[in-house]
């Protein structure tokens, strides 16, 4: 036996509209029958007095986290061995010609630095759901948007940091002994910039899909394996059976964030890409002077397509 | 103050919730009692905007799903197990999750003293015991003075006297005039705090009473489980399923 549901409580709307000086809480009021106000608040999307206090606390924890303190640890101590003992073998005191440390530098964040961008982002999110407290989280006066968009920008801001400490002590090594050149140092190092932002968007979309922490963890592992390993033997591959041609080939590349990143680099060191073959040469003929700025601007891609998607997903998934 | 109309949730084939309608005055306790898996966390969820459905639920005529957080600012939650980021400590989370609602930090300070925190501010949250927890969960669902709490079984963990305390804090609530929507399994709860009790049984509402009602609240006795009727705090027995 259902009983009826008690009379209907009236609440009246009394829309202030836009008022100078007036907050967002008090843009609009809901009046209950004999009771006191109910401030009913109009709230942004996105709020950056809702992103900071996030934003700081995903920060803190990247800063926090064993694993990202042994993968910056370990790109640091690498680099800066890179920069000492790779010309050891020339009879110089230690010190390698600064080309050879840069490309050095290149072949170790491609191997670090997917593996730390995809790790990190598939286990932030997919672990503390498992814990419960993205719930707890959730629960409260935030957007999903803004949860996510903190989380990326924290752990973006953490690994422009980790980056930044590799090159940053390797370029100490080098400029100790008047070895370097600064302006192909900072490229190298914000194009390392865009390669982690763009895979730490990838792991985030794969922990979005992915319904556990091991999953995730699982998917990241493979998709390391896939951009930095099968990303060469694919396209080497895919060159010999299925006889593509140059241009075919370039597009290839540029459907995976690491060999645009190595086109990006290499582009620093020798701008005429015949190290690269006849696809590099392909791409000077093509782009010309824009080779940079085109590089530059599909890392960008590969680094909103994934965050856009991973958002929206988000979004929209039941918890 | 919450109106639930026609909200049906299904997980794949499983219909969670059918078909729920509900409107819930502003000041009252409403208690959802009922079975496990009847739906009544699932229909919290819902409010909160944590699972999507089909109908539609308002809080202070703000509609959950299309302005969600909105709709969150006017909501207290207190949950289960409450998962607050064990790292932190007691001062930080409260200042996080603060920040978060818009608290001031007079208001944060405050809320800690009131919820008798203050001698634990320093201590991390892991290192808290059940009903401190709880009772840190309770002032942050207080704090900017929301006018619905939603609690999902929030004295299931805890021991006879932090439930005790528990059951204080939210007579209070009840005393300022919040809306309080609680689930519990103990009857005893129910009858003290409730003025309405909301039967859920497999995703429906089957009956809906009033706890003053001599004869609205037997049920609670009858159908899942047995109670003493004069002591409260007293642990149910209960029956084993047949």
């Amino acid at each position: 036996m259902i009983s009826t549901v008690t009379a209907k409580e009236h609440v009246s709307f009394a829309h202030d509209g836009p008022r100078s000086g007036a907050t967002d809480l008090q843009s609009s009021r809901a009046v209950a029958r004999g009771g006191p106000e109910v401030v009913v608040p109009r709230e942004r999307l996105v709020d950056l007095r809702t992103l900071w206090p996030l934003l700081q606390r995903e920060l803190r924890d990247s800063l926090r986290n064993k694993w990202f303190m042994l993968y910056t640890l370990s790109f640091g101590g690498l680099a800066f061995a890179l920069a000492y003992l790779s010309n050891i073998g020339t009879g110089l005191a230690g010190m390698a010609g600064f080309g050879k440390t840069a490309a050095s530098l290149v072949n170790l964040t491609l191997l670090v630095v997917p593996l730390m961008a995809l790790t990190m982002g598939a286990v932030s999110l997919s672990t503390e759901r498992d814990r419960g407290m993205l719930g707890y989280l959730l629960a409260q006066p935030v957007s999903r948007i803004e949860v996510y968009l903190a989380k990326f920008l924290g752990q973006g801001l953490a690994f422009t940091g980790a980056i930044a400490l590799g090159f940053g002590v390797s370029a100490v090594a080098l400029a100790r002994h008047g070895l370097g050149d600064g302006a192909l140092f900072l490229r190298l190092a914000g194009l390392s910039v865009l390669l982690a932002l763009s895979l730490l968007a990838l792991g985030m979309l794969i922990a979005t899909v992915a319904r556990r922490s091991t999953s995730a963890m699982g998917f990241a592992v493979f998709a390391w394996l896939a951009v930095t390993l099968l990303g060469d033997l694919g396209l080497l591959g895919a060159t010999s059976f299925l006889d593509l041609q140059v241009k075919d080939m370039l597009v290839l590349s540029l459907l995976n964030p690491t060999q645009v990143f190595k086109l990006g680099s290499i582009v620093g060191f020798d701008a005429t890409l015949d190290l690269l073959g006849p696809a590099g040469l392909y791409a000077v003929r093509t782009f010309g002077s824009w080779l940079s700025p085109v590089l530059v601007g599909t890392l960008v891609l590969w680094i909103l397509v994934p965050l856009t998607l991973g958002a929206l997903l988000f979004a929209r998934r039941p918890l | 103050m919450i109106t639930i109309s026609h909200l049906t949730k299904k997980f794949g084939r499983y219909v969670a919730l059918n078909e729920v309608s509900l409107e819930v005055q502003r000041g009252e306790v409403i208690a959802l009692w009922g079975p496990n898996g009847a739906g009544k966390s699932t229909l919290v969820r819902c409010l909160l905007g944590l699972l999507p459905f089909s109908g539609r639920a308002t809080i202070a005529g703000v509609d959950v799903t299309v302005q969600g957080k909105a709709a969150r600012r006017l909501i207290g939650y207190v949950p289960q197990e409450p998962a607050l980021f064990d790292d932190l400590r007691v001062d930080e989370a409260a200042l996080y999750f603060g920040r978060l609602k818009r608290a001031s930090t007079d208001e944060i300070r405050c809320m800690l003293d009131d919820v008798h925190l203050v001698p634990h501010a320093k201590k991390r949250v892991r290192e808290l015991s059940g009903g401190l927890k709880q009772r840190l969960s309770l002032g942050l669902a207080r704090l900017t003075d929301p006018p619905v709490i939603l609690m999902d079984e929030p004295t299931a963990n805890l021991d006879a006297a932090a439930r005790g305390e528990l059951l204080a804090d939210v007579e209070r609530l009840r005393e300022r005039g919040k809306t309080v929507l609680l689930i519990s399994h103990r009857p005893e709860e129910v009858r003290q705090l409730a003025d309405r009790i909301v039967t859920l049984e497999a995703g429906r509402i089957v009956r809906i009473d009033d706890s003053r009602d001599a004869h609205g609240p037997m049920h609670l006795a009858t159908s899942h489980v047995t109670f003493e009727r004069d002591e409260p705090l007293v642990r149910p027995h209960v029956e084993p399923a047949l």
